[in-house]
């Protein structure tokens, strides 16, 4: 399986008075065709800005520092503007989080995934309009040849993320960038969207990058996980490796806080204290001031990941104990 | 739809009848009619000539309705003429000022026209060309700049415009008309530029402010992601959405477009709707004043009307409710 | 009403010195207390020093106007030069009129200038008059410093009246609702409908041209838009969880009122205040032009002066200077109003490091 996208020590930053904050820091992964990979973190830890990154959206005064993104060996970050824009919708699609805003809500939800067609391939408004209707039909959305002149404001959520996964996919890109696709949708719509997301990946070998803060949605869909603390991946791997044996001590602490964890009648256990914000980030290993197995040397050591015990953590002990759990 | 209109239409007709109601208070109670009076005959006339001047202009009946005038009075008057736009006659010359406005509509609306449409054309175009560089140095240039022609007077545009592109450059001649509508332009040409020169600053700002706001919207990153450039950005998807507000904007300054603009027609010597509201000051004709504010009322009526209906063809979200 | 009317109108009492003193220093006395209790309320006192940084400049300057208007409303009778005219002698004078005491000359000089401008006379102070003296030989400097004092009572005058009463319907119908909305929405249709140039022209007619009249006329056309915000901000925040909350925990109107409602509204009043001082000296200006403005008001200069750009040869420092006072003054209020519109914005508001 070979990776369709890799991203090597990606650093993105934000100006703070004179100073710039990076917001992320030395960020690695891969993505493989066909699988899943789950980007898991707290708010503001910085999954949302990862995706942005990779498609150069960063929002202005924000830039990316260092680093590359290779999409089957061109490094996107260097690309000519023009020709990052035909990357962008055609060979990486991205779907948001909130389909009720990143809807255009004055045009027609038909007309929006018919610019997405016409921006890349040269057809005509008519065929791009058949095949708007195809796509609606076949991300199950119910009556597709009306739907396509509905507004935005007419339909449901769950059916806008359907529009948005039409719009994303219409032109079969090889990875789709899934910002919290499913959060601010009910359960059941939820379950859907993501059974959609399934089958429509295995139909395309597409490679998908899903950023939640959700382990259910990480449970239904991802192949394997990649977790995020202040900025930096601090432990990944597939997902049975992650969720069965954690090795990272954020890890263990955000599957011990899960309500399913717990025993009846026992107290929910929590990670004491909060993620610092991008601006307050210590030296040495970001977690170390919550850790309950830091030592001293932790606040000294410059975070990186080391491969051991069938996956990748970012961890002195770990290190320096050489895998044992 | 429709009696969503029916509804702000019968509204706006009780805030027209609110709009009488309280230009009576404030001319026939809070002024009487002998205040009126000796405004124009003088101060120490003698009641003769005050009660004379009365007579000749309608105001010797009484004020309010009483037991044996229940319409023969001032107040019901009042209503009953404004609502059948019977304006009456000028109180400092008698001359009727229905025909006043008629003959000043003309030149106000050759004069508030050109300054509309220029003004419209070039706020946008220059508020959309900032927008298209936001935080960069052109974005603050245009920003300080438009807060610098915003705290410019109308006035010292006037005056200085009048003495350096007219007196000092010739460019234009100082004031005038002429019924001639092409030779008009000569005379129209400088008071439309100063119009434009000094509405520009407060419109580049709100424009920009509009479009700037659409830029930041969640909709905008997902034409971006779509592969969409700037410009395709600019035209289909943030003009698109920011002409909605704009276009409330618009809508309601078309209505006005009738009463012309006071300090340009004073100044200018244009016999518009404008000078003669400048003249109606001058000479206390108070029964002009009053049928001026009550035209802009209704106008402003219509101009809200006129935008609730313009927002339903152009959002969708309101004309499929 | 025409007695109320001509109680309004009566220039006797209110164009006493001592009222326009009164109002100036109240509106600095305000200012100051809004001052000290934003001192001490952390979220405002960031906010407002975060105005300061990156308007220094344009505070620095409002602040001179705003001394300059300090000073012409500290006055007293009696002292000064001996011999001055029976009038004057019984007439307050304020720090500014005392420190130009005498410096009248016959009539038009050039700034700096060591002669009559058309008679050739020499004047009585040689080149003393920074930017010259007027038809009636008041030095002009003088003339433009005292309009400082008659910009702030027109704004702060004006907005004393127009937003606590604006404030207050806004909030009691947004917040109750019904038929108290019905009224106030009413009203507020009705005079907005009106064009203000033309009602504000009506209401001076009708009111007389005394300060107090203007002020009010106005603060009549000028209250209804803020009332529409304060109104449509207090009903977004009355449908707020916490307000609900308060509800059931017991809390009276009044308390939610006070204590939920309008603190959340204050930053649009701060804003609100800025752009309208802004907007009523160019209101002024214009009833100035139209013969019907303050006495004394920059505006009144300029209007005064337009005549004179037509002689020859041209008398320009007169209506410059009054023009450059008010360009400078709006400049500030618009850029510090702007800055203001930027820190306050709820979103910064509510973030809370």
């Amino acid at each position: 399986m070979s990776a369709v996208l890799d991203v090597s020590k990606l650093m993105t930053s934000f100006p703070a008075g004179k100073k710039r904050v990076p917001v992320l820091a030395d960020v690695t992964f891969s993505l493989a065709a066909g699988r899943c990979l789950a980007l898991v973190g707290e708010s503001g830890s910085g999954k949302s800005m990862t995706a942005l990154s990779i498609l150069r959206l960063v929002p202005r005064p924000g830039q990316i520092d260092a680093g590359s993104v290779t999409l089957s060996g061109r490094d996107l970050l260097t690309l000519p503007v023009p020709e990052m824009r035909s990357v962008r919708g055609r060979e990486i699609a991205m779907i948001f989080q909130e389909p009720m805003t990143s809807l255009n809500p004055v045009v027609s939800v038909g007309e929006q995934v018919v610019e997405a067609i016409v921006l890349h391939e040269k057809v005509s408004k008519q065929a791009a309009r058949e095949r708007s209707v195809e796509l609606f039909r076949r991300v199950g959305i119910p009556d597709p040849g009306a739907r396509v002149h509905s507004f935005p404001h007419q339909l449901s959520g769950g059916l806008k993320q359907r529009v948005m996964i039409a719009m994303a996919l219409a032109l079969r890109p090889r990875v789709l960038l899934a910002d919290e696709p499913t959060t601010a949708l009910d359960v059941t719509v939820q379950a859907q969207i993501l059974e959609l997301l399934r089958e429509l990946q295995a139909e395309s070998e597409t490679a998908i990058l899903l950023i939640t803060h959700d382990f259910g949605v990480v449970n239904q869909l991802a192949d394997d996980i990649a977790v995020m603390y202040a900025g930096r991946i601090v432990e990944s791997g597939s997902r049975t490796a992650i969720l069965e044996s954690p090795s990272h001590p954020y890890t263990r602490g955000l599957l011990a806080a899960l309500p399913g964890r717990a025993r009846a009648g026992e107290r929910l256990q929590e990670i004491p204290g909060r993620m610092p914000a991008p601006a307050d980030v210590p030296v040495g290993c970001p977690f170390a001031p919550r850790c309950p197995e830091a030592i001293a040397d932790c606040g000294a050591w410059t975070a990186r990941l080391t491969k051991l015990d069938k996956r990748e953590v970012a961890c002195l002990r770990r290190e320096e104990a050489g895998g044992a759990s | 739809m429709l009696a969503y209109i029916v509804r702000r239409l019968a509204y706006g007709v009780l805030v027209v009848l609110g709009v009488l109601l309280f230009l009576f208070m404030l001319f026939f109670a809070i002024t009487s009619p002998d205040d009126i009076a000796r405004k124009s005959v003088g101060e120490k006339a003698p009641p003769r000539v005050i009660e004379q001047w009365k007579h000749v202009h309608g105001y010797d009946r009484p004020l309010w309705p009483g037991p044996d005038h229940m319409t023969d009075n001032l107040f019901v008057d009042h209503f009953r003429r404004m609502l059948t736009l019977d304006l009456g006659k000028s109180d400092a010359d008698s001359v009727p000022i229905a025909r006043r406005i008629r003959e000043g509509a003309g030149p106000s609306l050759l004069l508030t026209v050109p300054m509309f449409a220029l003004g419209l054309l070039l706020g946008i175009g220059v508020s959309l060309f900032v927008a298209l560089f936001r935080e960069s140095y052109i974005d603050r240039a245009g920003v300080l700049v438009s807060v610098l022609l915003m705290s410019i007077p109308m006035l010292l545009y006037i005056i200085f415009g009048q003495f350096l592109l007219s007196k000092v450059l010739r460019w234009f001649p100082l004031s005038g008309f002429d019924d001639d509508p092409v030779v008009v332009g000569r005379f129209l040409a400088l008071p439309v530029l100063i119009a434009v020169a000094s509405s520009l600053g407060s419109s580049v700002r709100f424009y920009r402010t509009v479009f700037v706001e659409e830029i930041y919207k969640d909709y905008v990153r997902t034409a971006r992601a779509k592969g969409a450039g700037e410009l395709h950005v600019l035209r289909d998807h943030v003009l698109r959405n920011a002409l909605i507000p704009i276009l409330t904007d618009v809508v309601m300054t078309i209505p006005f477009l009738f009463t012309g603009s006071l300090l340009l027609e004073a100044a200018f010597g244009i016999p518009g709707l404008g000078s003669m509201v400048v003249d109606a000051i001058n000479a206390n004709d108070f029964s002009t004043l009053r049928a001026m504010v009550f035209l802009g009322s209704l106008l402003f009526i219509v101009g809200q009307v006129l935008t609730d209906i313009s927002y339903t063809i152009v959002d969708p979200r309101i004309r499929l409710e | 009403m025409t007695k109320v009317a001509v109680l309004l109108a009566a220039p006797g009492l209110f164009e006493q010195a001592a009222f326009g003193n009164a109002i100036v220093l109240g509106v600095l006395a305000l200012a100051a207390v809004a001052g000290f209790y934003c001192a001490k309320n952390e979220i405002w006192r960031q906010a407002l020093g975060e105005v300061f940084r990156r308007r220094k400049l344009s505070v620095l300057v409002l602040g001179i106007y705003v001394l300059l208007a300090l000073a012409d409303s500290i006055s007293w009778v009696g002292g000064g030069e001996a011999g001055a005219d029976a009038v004057q002698a019984h007439e307050a004078r304020s720090l500014v009129d005392r420190w130009f005491e005498g410096t009248t000359e016959k009539s038009y000089s050039a700034p700096l200038g060591v002669a009559e401008f058309y008679d050739k006379t020499p004047l009585q102070r040689p080149r003393a008059h920074l930017l010259g003296t007027n038809i009636l030989g008041q030095d002009v400097l003088y003339m433009t410093v005292k309009g400082a004092r008659v910009a702030l009572l027109i704004g702060g005058l004006t907005s004393l009246i127009a937003i606590p009463l604006a404030l207050f319907f806004g909030l009691v119908a947004g917040y109750f609702g019904g038929r108290i909305d019905d009224i106030v929405f009413f009203v507020m249709s009705t005079l907005a409908s009106m064009p203000g140039i033309l009602l504000l022209i009506a209401l001076i007619m009708v009111l007389g041209q005394s300060t107090f009249s203007v002020c009010m006329a106005l603060g009549v056309t000028s209250w209804v838009s803020f009332c529409r915000l304060a109104r449509g901000e207090t009903m977004k925040l009355r449908e707020l969880d916490y307000v609900a909350a308060a509800r059931a925990l017991g809390a009276s109107h009044a308390a939610i009122l006070w204590r939920h409602i309008l603190p959340n509204l204050l930053h649009l009043v701060v804003i609100s205040f800025v752009l309208l001082f802004s907007s009523l000296v160019l209101a002024e200006a214009t009833l100035s032009w139209l013969g019907i403005g303050v006495r004394g008001s920059w505006g009144n200069m300029i209007a005064q002066a337009k005549d004179e750009l037509s002689r020859d040869p041209i008398i320009w420092w007169n209506v410059t200077a009054a023009g450059v006072a008010v360009f400078v003054l709006l400049l500030c209020v618009n850029r510090i109003g702007d800055a203001l519109r930027d820190v306050l914005d709820p979103r910064t508001l509510g973030e809370g490091r």
